[in-house]
């Protein structure tokens, strides 16, 4: 399957960078509320069931994809193109 | 009785670049500085382990996230778990904290600018063995160089770790928008340290400081006590 992982400040926690990105958008007259920048995973994974595939990835994002004293984390599944 | 020369490892991961400096350090301290690669899956004799600054791993995802799973740092963890003394040096106190052997964590400078130059820092605590030879309320000057050396802990984490006195070392002035200006941390334990400043980079007068001597010497006397006890 293939997993897209979206990684994120948490909610609350200081992100420079989504200030900078904010300030710019607004600079170049782009009316824009907050912005906050993330971090974005593709990956396959070998397993084909959803479950198996989630639980896995989930274990990921744990162990390595994310700090979770300071990101969150969403999982989006799909089939392989191919099958 | 000749006092005993101290074994001080300093852990190389590829894109250290601070290893030398560290090494040349410890010796000029008089410990027996040796180099340790990060493919080791076991320590040498050591009395003491250094993690020097860096780039490990190109710091890719985040800071320290690739260097912690380096074979070495099982051994590292096994080793602090025995009591053993670790410290860790700007991107050594970032593999410390991904590798949760030290609270918090550290973010992208609030400025997002590479910070590098001197910085007047607070000795918070004496009573560790990093920290010994410097008076409580001290003021030192230690370089920084850093562009991930905000750190940071949630309100929890943050109270439970000032009660607990884990800050050992705050910058007298902002430097990074680090979490009440935070510098430096050790483990509830007391035996591991994380700091963003080069104490390696200030070991000599002719440098700008000397005041990282301080702090490196306190290590190696620590290291030679635990020789002296029989650890």
């Amino acid at each position: 399957m293939k997993a897209t992982i979206l990684v994120r400040p948490k909610h609350g926690i200081l992100d420079p960078q989504g200030q900078a990105v904010e300030s710019s958008l607004r600079q170049l007259g782009f009316a824009v509320g907050e912005a906050r920048v993330g971090r974005v995973v593709d990956l396959e994974v070998e397993s084909n069931d959803p479950a198996g595939a989630r639980a896995e990835v989930e274990r990921m994002c744990e162990q390595l994809l994310a700090n979770p004293l300071i990101e969150s984390y969403e999982i989006e599944l799909a089939e392989m193109p191919d099958g | 009785m000749a006092s005993p020369q101290p074994r001080i490892g300093v852990l190389r991961f590829p894109g250290a670049c601070d290893d030398r400096d560290a090494l040349w350090a410890l010796s000029a301290l008089d410990a027996e500085a040796v180099f340790v690669w990060h493919t080791e899956t076991q320590l040498p004799d050591l009395d003491a382990i250094v993690l020097p600054g860096g780039f490990s791993y190109g710091d890719y995802l985040r800071c320290g996230a690739i260097a912690r799973f380096a074979p070495a740092m099982e051994a590292v963890a096994a080793f602090a778990a025995e009591g053993g003394l670790v410290l860790g040096i700007c991107n050594g106190f970032q593999i410390l904290c991904e590798a949760g052997l030290l609270p918090g964590v550290l973010r992208r400078n609030e400025s997002l600018s590479f910070v590098c130059r001197d910085v007047p820092l607070v000795v918070e605590r004496t009573d560790t063995p990093f920290t010994s030879r410097c008076a409580e309320g001290e003021r030192l000057t230690i370089p920084v160089k850093h562009g991930e050396g905000c750190w940071f802990a949630d309100d929890a984490l943050y109270d439970e770790i000032e009660t607990s006195r884990q800050i050992v070392l705050r910058y007298a002035e902002p430097v990074n928008g680090s979490r009440n200006d935070v510098a430096g941390v050790v483990n509830e334990r007391g035996n591991v340290m994380g700091l963003m400043p080069h104490p390696e980079h200030a070991v000599d007068p002719l440098l700008g400081s000397a005041d990282g001597a301080l702090i490196l010497s306190s290590l190696v006397e620590a290291a030679r006590d635990r020789i002296l006890a029989g650890v």
